[in-house]
């Protein structure tokens, strides 16, 4: 039922914009297929891809606050641009993808390596770290920026935003699609690996292969929507954390959710970014930020007060005091 | 199971030092002896989750390294210590984890099947769509034996599965354990603390003193005053009940 009732709030909304789209320019149906259907398909790819990279990660760092903003992956595709405009002058948006592909997989693999050896014993301290390193990347990222005065240039991978989303310039932002499938055949997996190495091995599933290759997925995925788009934080931290708090962390159930709402939710930001200064708009990356910093801060309030405890609806919870009183 | 000269040191020290013996089939084993005596490095060891320096353990006549780790996967399942998963599961779909070596995670109708009955085994019906998380520690306890069922392995270890559980939920434990054996004809080795949980619900005790084996046999063999003495270096009394020696320490 709570499936059925959150599907049924997608489709809603999904056929809203569709509609809004269309009666918005009908006399322009040229405009809508270089323009708004390119956007409304980059705004579904980065919702869904950056909720599942960013559900991925947590798995399997078995920590709920990583994810590519506080794993460091946006910040080193970008950093894997910028060399690319710096060193290939003539850099089509391929090379740029390629780039910032070899980069972001690498700043995780870093990242990951460096908190599987420290074995931190307070969960918070992992995203901080995280955080950290990402800000070195980008420190070195603007310092490189600035000496070869492409800091312009550069701005745009900075901040996330759909308004440069145009036919003919988006089109990497797709590969998610595959790499989210390739991510829902190995939930099982993920599932496994986050639950432990150990738990792993006991079911004969290599965890440092499935680590490896769980990582360089969420990190593709993200480095192709940095290409595109830009850095759009927060949703790959809060969109998984959300929906496991309704739909608990078995992967296959909840991947298909996490991705629909992480659209969503990015469909909605980005509607509330093209109307609040119309006919202007704002960077999307200010009203992802704005509100997910609120839902950020929500969620470590909750979390401190309830642990990691679900959010059990009345019905459940008078089962499950049923279920134990029998047993006594 | 055969162990021969199993060897693990920690940085010079030989934690676990030539030790050799073989586990006989369709029995309880518990490896019991002080702390640091190396029983739980054996046990990490025979379950392939740490590698040994030196010797060789078999299974089914076939050396741990030469089997394949999905395969043995289905012919062998341990239960650590820390099961303390920070996951969001339901006791179903922790149940199900234990069908992943047969099916990769694509259950068929005879894989739900096996569920349903381990489920139905550890008498956890009602609990199946509850998250772990929310389970006291016993329940915990029996819903990963349930995953262990499910698994459905010849070798069944445990590693201190009595810990941190109340002497209600720990008996009920060794109850479990010895009816895995009974009843669906495993092979159970465990590591235990308690000296009176081993010699009631096990067929065989292999005692570890200073990385060796100290003793190794039949309950009555090993369990007598002068052993456990020599052992602990505490004093010991064995009364008889129910046919079993337990022991009083002071």
């Amino acid at each position: 039922m709570i499936v059925l009732s959150f599907i049924s709030l997608f489709v809603g909304v999904l056929d809203v914009s569709i509609t809004d789209v269309l009666t918005g320019n009908t006399e322009a149906l040229r405009v809508l297929f270089i323009s708004r259907l390119p956007r409304l398909l980059a705004i579904l790819c980065t919702g869904i891809g950056m909720s599942v990279a960013g559900l991925i990660m947590q798995q399997l760092c078995m920590n709920k606050f990583v994810s590519p903003t506080t794993g460091a992956t946006i910040s080193s595709a970008q950093f894997g641009i910028l060399i690319a405009l710096l060193f290939m002058k003539q850099s089509t948006i391929w090379s740029r993808a390629i780039f910032a592909f070899i980069f972001a997989i690498l700043g995780t693999w870093i990242f990951v390596y460096f908190i599987q050896k420290l074995q931190f014993k307070d969960v918070v301290m992992v995203p901080l770290v995280g955080i950290m390193f990402g800000n070195i990347i980008g420190g070195v990222t603007s310092y490189l920026a600035l000496k070869y005065e492409m800091s312009q240039a550069l701005s745009t991978w900075l901040v996330g935003h759909f308004s440069m989303v145009l036919r003919g310039r988006y089109e990497i932002v797709y590969l998610t699609v595959p790499l989210v499938i390739l991510a829902f055949l190995f939930a099982n997996h993920f599932n496994i690996v986050g639950m432990g190495k150990d738990f792993s091995k006991n079911l004969g599933v290599s965890h440092n292969l499935i680590l490896f290759m769980g990582l360089t997925i969420s990190a593709m995925i993200t480095a192709s929507i940095v290409v595109v788009v830009g850095s759009i934080s927060y949703i790959g931290l809060i969109v998984p954390n959300i929906v496991a708090m309704f739909r608990g962390d078995k992967i296959k159930g909840t991947l298909i959710d996490t991705a629909l709402f992480g659209g969503l939710f990015v469909l909605a930001c980005d509607m509330i970014a093209r109307i609040v200064i119309a006919p202007y708009e704002l960077p999307i990356e200010l009203i992802v930020g704005i509100v997910g910093s609120i839902l950020f801060v929500l969620l470590l309030l909750y979390r401190l007060k309830h642990g990691t405890k679900a959010i059990s609806f009345g019905k459940k919870k008078q089962k499950i005091a049923d279920a134990q009183g029998k047993v006594v | 199971m055969r162990i021969r000269n199993l060897l693990k040191q920690y940085g010079g020290k030989k934690v676990v030092d030539d030790v050799s013996f073989e586990i006989h089939k369709g029995k309880v084993t518990s490896l019991i002896g002080p702390n640091g005596a190396g029983k739980s490095t054996i046990m990490s060891m025979i379950s392939r989750l740490i590698a040994a320096d030196a010797g060789a353990i078999e299974v089914e006549g076939k050396s741990l390294k030469d089997w394949q780790s999905r395969e043995l996967s289905k012919h062998l399942a341990i239960l650590t210590q820390s099961n303390n998963i920070q996951m969001k599961l339901t006791v179903r779909e922790l149940i199900a984890f234990g069908r992943f070596p047969h099916s990769c995670g694509r259950n068929t109708k005879e894989d739900e099947e096996r569920i349903d009955r381990a489920i139905a085994y550890m008498e956890l019906e009602e609990f199946q769509d509850c998250f772990i998380d929310e389970l006291s520690g016993g329940q915990r306890q029996r819903a990963f034996i349930a995953m262990v069922i499910a698994q459905d392995t010849e070798y069944v270890l445990l590693d201190e599965p009595t810990n941190n559980l109340d002497i209600y939920y720990a008996t009920n434990m060794m109850k479990i354990l010895r009816r895995l054996c009974d009843e669906l004809g495993k092979t159970v080795i465990l590591v235990l603390h308690e000296i009176n949980y081993a010699a009631f619900y096990s067929d065989y005790i292999c005692a570890f003193k200073n990385g060796q084996i100290a003793k190794y046999g039949t309950v009555h063999e090993v369990i007598t005053k002068e052993n456990l003495a020599e052992i602990y270096r505490v004093d010991f009394e064995i009364m008889e009940i129910e046919g079993r020696p337990l022991s009083i320490y002071y």
